[in-house]
């Protein structure tokens, strides 16, 4: 078909004159490959045209869309003398027509015809005429010239040459148009290189690319031809930079010709050929250069699919086109730019919208939006400019401009004509009338808030809402306007933006007022006028709007309008007084404040009150006085953090962790229970965000009606920091927590809802109290020691006249000096007044004068007391002589050990707040122990009293004194002790010997009384005589009856004793005495008036250091008669070398089995008594006694003799006994064949 | 040339913020504020695997006819992080910072 109809396209060339035609033709796929470009499919339109000398391109010629590519001649001769005759020479002038324009792309075409062949007789062979062609022109190109048979038959020769025909038609015509393309482009680059020569013009330059880009449309290779404009277009940018910069073109100053039209961009036809002629004819100016070449590239941007980047191209073209003729300095009429960018931007989204789908669009807002919010802004300021936005509509300067304006439009243009809502009827409408005009800017910012909403840009909704929120304004809707100020400052507020929230509070200031809400427009008020980012004028101008208001009187008094404090004044810090916030019943608090007033002038308040709130905490243990008075011990400032309202960090963040360390101690020792970290405004870090807070509104600051307010009236607040003091009398017990702040000004009241942190303080009642307490440690029996007396006055005022009343407790003395000095404290610990105190002793009671002291005030004094020494306990009960240690009660041995004995003295004391007397318990410590011992040698004896100081003070004994009360001169007690005051330190003791005399036979006891006088070393003269310290003793059984003598001698014959060899140990036991008072008991036997006593001996190492051989104990019946001596011998094997002590050789006396002091001895006797083996009982064991340990015979005899009355062992008392080989020693050599040498040194 | 440089902390509030004509800065703050909408879009896309995290150029931000924004001062806004002084949000008030803004302002002016 399409050969058929390309013929039928040949023929009206064909039928007429064969002649040369212009060619180009088919659909032909040929594949290009130019300039390094990748080889692209392409189609390739062409035309026939026939041929004229003058469509032959000239030198110079640049339109590449009519340039004839390929020649072709077409002939139907097939007779040689028609050849001949005509053609060739039609073909030679042909040929030289195409030389002449250097034109070397042609092809010879013979057609030839079997009907025309049939008529001729005169017939050539067929090929001939091909041949003659071939020869005249083709000379080295046979290929030049085709042949077509029998183009309208359909056989198979007609196919072959058809094919071969288009074959070579294909690539004559490929060749011919590559060839050509390049030589353009390299043209066109050539002149492109020449733009800096003083001739050129970018015109013309623009003309040739656009035939390069024109090519490549026909191609349809918009990519190729929208680079071309994009070429031209950053070219054109670049010259309007360098312009800028000072490098002119010449051919630039066209484009600088005054803006006389401001019809906007021409998207609907694909080529404006009205522009194109403009610049064609270097008439177009800058904005018309600029229009078409972006509805060029428009066009081509859509044919590529690419709607999107025309509106986002659209956008920068309008930005750049406006800046560059601010560059170029194109005087524009004021209004016209704005026309033109309006027109244009619907233009472009117009035409977008008439490409896509409404699913398309709605999708890709974010490229549309710009340009919907740019038309919005530019309509704005032409209603501005036009005084389409004021209230009484356009003056006649207005009128004159707009229609001015509306003649640079022109006409609307026809393809648009019939449209209803074209951007030109837009616009002129728009300008018509103020109704007009606010109906259309109102549908484009909604449009554009709404947009912008929709794909989240919320900031930028914002913007344009602002702007509308100014109109409303200009309007005087301010109703309107508020809902978009109000949004707009919200976010700016939400992220902190200074500058912008001032502004758009300051609007919102205007409009408030406007619409009369009153509350709120003094709250934005108060935050304008503390707003730093005004002057000081606008600052000054809307606090006196506030204090205007504020001294306005109101129609309805007593209506308050209730501002949040935090835009007037910022509460610093708060500072009681006393610093512990603890104050009793009727005492006075003062809280003071810091304020910083925001205000730039200084503003007089008429009352500033804080709200308190009263809690009674009974039972609460940290509510008593004594907690209060003692624990509450910080500085008593509480800081308020400053709060930075431009600053969002306090809404959006968490605050910062407030991290404290943590010690739990326990509240015996103090020694430390737990540790950790406690994060103290956890209460914050865990509150849950509050997802909108209304921010500028009027906060439901709530007024809080309390009982209790501090107030203080009259207060000017200076600009800056301002310290307020509030004064109140405590009432009640309880606690009070700060709860609000509000300063008021007339009607206007500004409260600060919640103190936080929290302030509170305390009021508590007290009960008049005593205390009494040493001021040592411990108070010291004897001598004399303070006692500080601490009245605490609680709610009892003590008069004159009122008076302690001390009942004497009798061994305590209360020592009244002649000047006695009470101190008066105030609650804080402050001293009141020092006053001299009267102290009255009679027998009984002591009387105390308090002097006046208000309430809740503390009398402090110290008094004297002296605890009189009394004998201690040890004497009575020490019945046997010397041994004190095992007869001791537990409780007396535990006390022995370090701690001092102690006695309490109570006293009980009237006071005049109570009926009921105070019982106070005393207790004082016995600074001494005392000890004492018998000592003997032979038959002399000795006491001895040791005194123990077991204080901590050093004190000085002087007279000491061994009396026997009730006895005669027979008994005499001769002092061995220096004379002189003797020093006792500190822990030490010392020691006072007497030696014991007597005349006549001794009584079996003595009653003794040590009695020394002391006072304490560091002070001097006493004011009184202390008594001295007595200790009362009794000493029992202290003649001595036998002396006891061991002696060991070596083995005969050798000098000393070996170890390993026995000795002998000789005993010698003898009676000092005659019978005696004391010996009669039990053992004593009677037999013709001679007296004999039942002893046992025993010999018993406790060091291990002999080895008694044979019996070590035995009974002896011992005559009762002065030097009646017994002996015993016995064999001991020294088991060590050295000088060794003797064994100890111990005396019992033997009683009889029926004994009236047979009495179960306890377990802990035997216990306490195991190593003295007092009442053993001893049986037959004891004879065969032999070497053995100690710890077996208890065992033995305890187990087998249980229960059985048994012969008892009583020790003899020590003064009985006198050991006069104590301390002795005898030397004992080591056995020479000993291998190992010990040696005991003792 | 650089007529208005603003560091921005993620919060959206400005840590700095400066501008040359100094008439005009409210205008300024409302433009960057406003150019914050597009930042978002930008940070948030960064999350999508296309787009290259290197790219501290953000492009054009707010549509505006008068000027071009940059944002360029990333390594002397790194200064300023480093100061153990500094505490981050907090606004910069580093005089060397400040300094290197007037240079990147005066620049090309």
């Amino acid at each position: 078909m399409d050969r058929i109809k390309l013929l039928w396209d040949f023929f009206p060339f064909l039928s007429a004159e064969p002649s040369v035609v212009i060619f180009l033709s088919d659909v032909l796929k040929i594949v290009c490959r130019s300039y390094g470009r990748a080889p692209k499919m392409i189609h390739l339109e062409s035309n026939f045209v026939q041929f004229k000398e003058e469509l032959l391109p000239k030198e110079g010629n640049k339109a590449l869309l009519t340039f004839p590519f390929l020649h072709i001649y077409w002939t139907e001769c097939c007779d040689t003398e028609v050849y001949k005759a005509t053609v060739k020479d039609d073909l030679t002038k042909w040929q030289n027509v195409l030389k002449a324009h250097s034109s070397v792309d042609w092809l010879i075409v013979v057609v030839e015809n079997d009907a025309k062949k049939k008529n001729k007789t005169n017939i050539l062979p067929r090929t001939s005429i091909v041949d003659k062609i071939r020869n005249d022109f083709c000379n080295k190109q046979s290929d030049r010239c085709v042949v077509l048979s029998d183009p309208l038959k359909d056989s198979s020769r007609t196919q072959e040459s058809w094919n071969a025909f288009l074959t070579k038609l294909r690539t004559s015509l490929l060749m011919s148009f590559t060839k050509n393309l390049g030589k353009f482009e390299d043209d066109m680059r050539t002149l492109r290189e020449k733009r800096t020569e003083p001739g050129w013009s970018f015109c013309d330059y623009f003309m040739v690319q656009e035939e390069l880009a024109f090519v490549f449309e026909m191609l349809q290779q918009f990519e190729d031809a929208l680079v071309q404009y994009d070429e031209l277009d950053a070219l054109f940018s670049q010259y309007v930079v360098n312009f800028g910069a000072g490098d002119g073109a010449n051919w630039l100053t066209f484009f600088c010709q005054p803006v006389k039209s401001w019809n906007g961009l021409i998207l609907r036809k694909p080529i404006d050929m009205e522009k194109r002629e403009l610049i064609q004819r270097q008439e177009a100016t800058l904005l018309d250069l600029r229009s078409y070449l972006f509805s060029r590239q428009c066009t081509l941007l859509l044919f590529l699919q690419r709607p999107w980047e025309v509106a986002q191209r659209a956008l920068e073209l309008l930005h750049s086109c406006v800046q560059e003729l601010k560059l170029l300095e194109v005087s524009v009429p004021p209004g016209a730019l704005d026309c033109w960018v309006f027109l244009s931007c619907l233009e472009v989204l117009q035409r977008i919208e008439g490409c896509c789908d409404r699913a398309q669009i709605d999708s890709n807002i974010a490229h549309t939006v710009g340009l919907w919010s740019y038309a919005t802004e530019k309509l704005k300021s032409l209603g501005y400019l036009c005084g389409l936005v004021s209230e009484k509509g356009p003056n006649s300067e207005d009128l004159n401009r707009t229609v001015d304006l509306l003649a640079g439009l022109g006409a609307e243009r026809p393809e648009t004509a019939n449209t209803a809502q074209s951007p030109y009827k837009k616009l002129k409408e728009a300008l018509s009338s103020v109704e007009a005009f606010e109906k259309h800017y109102l549908d484009l910012s909604h449009a554009a808030i709404e947009m912008h909403t929709s794909i989240g840009r919320t900031r930028s909704a914002r913007l344009v809402g602002k702007d509308l929120a100014e109109f409303y304004m200009r309007k005087k809707s301010p109703q309107k306007a508020e809902i978009y100020l109000q949004g707009a400052l919200k976010s700016y507020l939400a992220e902190g933006w200074a500058l912008p929230i001032t502004h758009t509070r300051k609007q919102l200031a205007e409009c408030q007022k406007h619409l009369g809400q009153t509350e709120n427009y003094l709250q934005t008020s108060s935050l304008l006028a503390s707003d730093h980012h005004l002057t000081e004028e606008e600052r000054k101008r809307f606090c006196q709007e506030i204090l205007s208001f504020a001294s306005r009187q109101t129609d309805s008094p007593g209506h308050k309008i209730v501002l949040p404090l935090h835009c007037f004044a910022q509460l610093r810090d708060l500072h009681f007084t006393p610093s512990n916030a603890v104050v009793h019943v009727g005492g006075v608090l003062s809280v003071d404040i810091t304020m910083c007033s925001q205000m730039p002038v200084p503003v007089r308040v008429e009352q500033i009150a804080i709200n308190v709130h009263f809690s009674i905490e009974k039972n609460n243990y940290r509510k008593t006085a004594e907690w209060l008075t003692k624990h509450k011990t910080s500085n008593g400032i509480i800081n308020f953090p400053v709060e930075t309202s431009p600053f969002p960090t306090s809404q959006n963040n968490l605050p910062a962790l407030e991290l404290y360390e943590m010690f739990e101690r326990s509240p015996s020792d103090n020694s430390l229970n737990t540790t950790g970290i406690i994060c103290k405004n956890v209460h914050m870090l865990l509150r849950r965000q509050e997802s909108s807070t209304s921010l500028e509104t009027p906060s439901g600051v709530a007024l809080e009606d309390g009982a209790h307010v501090l107030k203080c009236r009259d207060v000017t607040l200076e600009p800056g920091p301002n310290r307020i003091t509030f004064r109140t009398q405590a009432k009640e017990p309880g606690t009070y927590t700060l709860r609000q702040l509000c300063a008021s000004l007339g009607p206007v009241w500004f409260v600060l809802p919640h103190l936080y942190p929290p302030a509170q303080y305390d009021v508590y009642s007290q009960e008049p109290q005593l205390r009494v307490e040493p001021l040592a440690d411990s108070l010291l029996a004897g001598i004399p020691q303070k006692v500080k007396f601490t009245v605490t006055t609680g709610h009892y005022t003590v008069k004159n006249g009122d008076s302690l009343q001390l009942s004497n407790a009798e061994a305590m003395l209360i020592l009244c000096h002649a000047e006695n000095r009470a101190v008066i404290y105030s609650n804080t610990r402050e001293k009141a007044s020092d006053v001299s105190l009267r102290v009255q002793s009679s027998d009984k009671v002591t009387s105390i004068s308090l002097p006046a002291a208000p309430a809740y005030h503390m009398i402090e004094f110290e008094l004297e007391v002296l605890s009189l020494p009394s004998a201690p306990v040890t004497g009575g009960e020490s019945s046997m002589l010397g041994v004190t240690e095992p007869h001791r009660k537990h409780k007396d041995t535990q006390k022995a050990g370090h701690c001092m004995a102690t006695t309490d003295h109570k006293v009980s004391i009237d006071c005049p707040w109570s009926i009921y007397s105070t019982v106070i318990a005393l207790t004082f410590s016995v600074p001494f122990r005392t000890t004492h011992s018998l000592l003997s040698a032979g038959t002399r004896k000795y006491i001895q009293v040791c005194v123990q100081n077991l204080s901590e003070l050093d004190f000085q004994l002087s007279d000491g004194n061994l009396a026997d009360p009730g006895r005669g001169a027979d008994l005499q007690l001769v002092p061995l002790n220096a004379k002189s005051p003797q020093h006792i330190s500190s822990k030490q003791s010392v020691f006072f010997v007497w030696e014991l005399k007597w005349t006549r036979e001794p009584p079996p006891s003595l009653r003794c009384q040590f009695s020394v006088g002391f006072s304490p070393a560091s002070e001097g003269q006493l004011s009184i005589p202390l008594k001295p310290y007595t200790y009362e003793f009794q000493v029992e059984n202290f003649f001595t009856l036998y002396n006891v003598r061991a002696e060991i001698l070596p083995p005969a014959g050798t000098e000393h004793c070996r170890t390993g060899s026995l000795c002998s140990l000789e005993v010698s036991i003898t009676r000092l005495s005659d019978l005696l008072d004391v010996d009669k008991d039990e053992a004593l036997t009677e037999s013709d008036e001679y007296f004999s006593t039942k002893l046992m001996y025993e010999v018993v190492d406790n060091s291990s250091n002999w080895a008694v051989c044979g019996k070590s104990s035995g009974v002896i019946s011992m005559p009762v008669a002065a030097q009646a001596t017994h002996r015993v011998h016995m064999e001991v094997m020294p088991l060590f070398a050295g000088y060794l002590p003797l064994p100890d050789v111990r005396l019992f006396k033997y009683l009889p089995h029926h004994s009236a002091h047979s009495s179960q001895l306890d377990a802990d006797s035997w216990i306490e008594n195991d190593s003295l083996s007092v009442d053993q009982h001893v049986g037959d064991q004891l004879d065969s006694g032999s070497i053995r340990s100690r710890g077996s015979v208890h065992s033995a005899s305890s187990s087998e003799h249980k229960g059985l009355p048994m012969p008892r062992l009583q020790a003899l008392p020590p003064g009985q006994v006198f050991n006069s080989s104590t301390g002795m020693q005898v030397l004992v050599i080591p056995s020479r064949d000993d291998h190992v040498l010990e040696v005991s040194v003792t | 040339m650089a007529v208005c440089v603003a560091v921005i902390a993620k919060e959206n509030y400005p840590l700095y913020i400066r501008s040359i004509p100094t008439e005009n800065e409210l205008k300024f703050h409302y433009m960057v504020h406003t150019s914050l909408d597009v930042v978002d879009e930008k940070i948030s896309a960064m999350g999508k695997a296309l787009v290259d995290q290197r790219e501290l150029y953000l492009g054009l931000l707010y549509p505006t006819e008068d000027y071009k924004m940059f944002r360029k001062l990333h390594n002397s806004y790194t200064d300023v992080m480093c100061n153990p002084f500094y505490n981050p949000g907090d606004r910069i008030q580093s005089r060397a910072f400040d300094s290197m803004v007037t240079s990147m302002m005066i620049q090309v002016c």
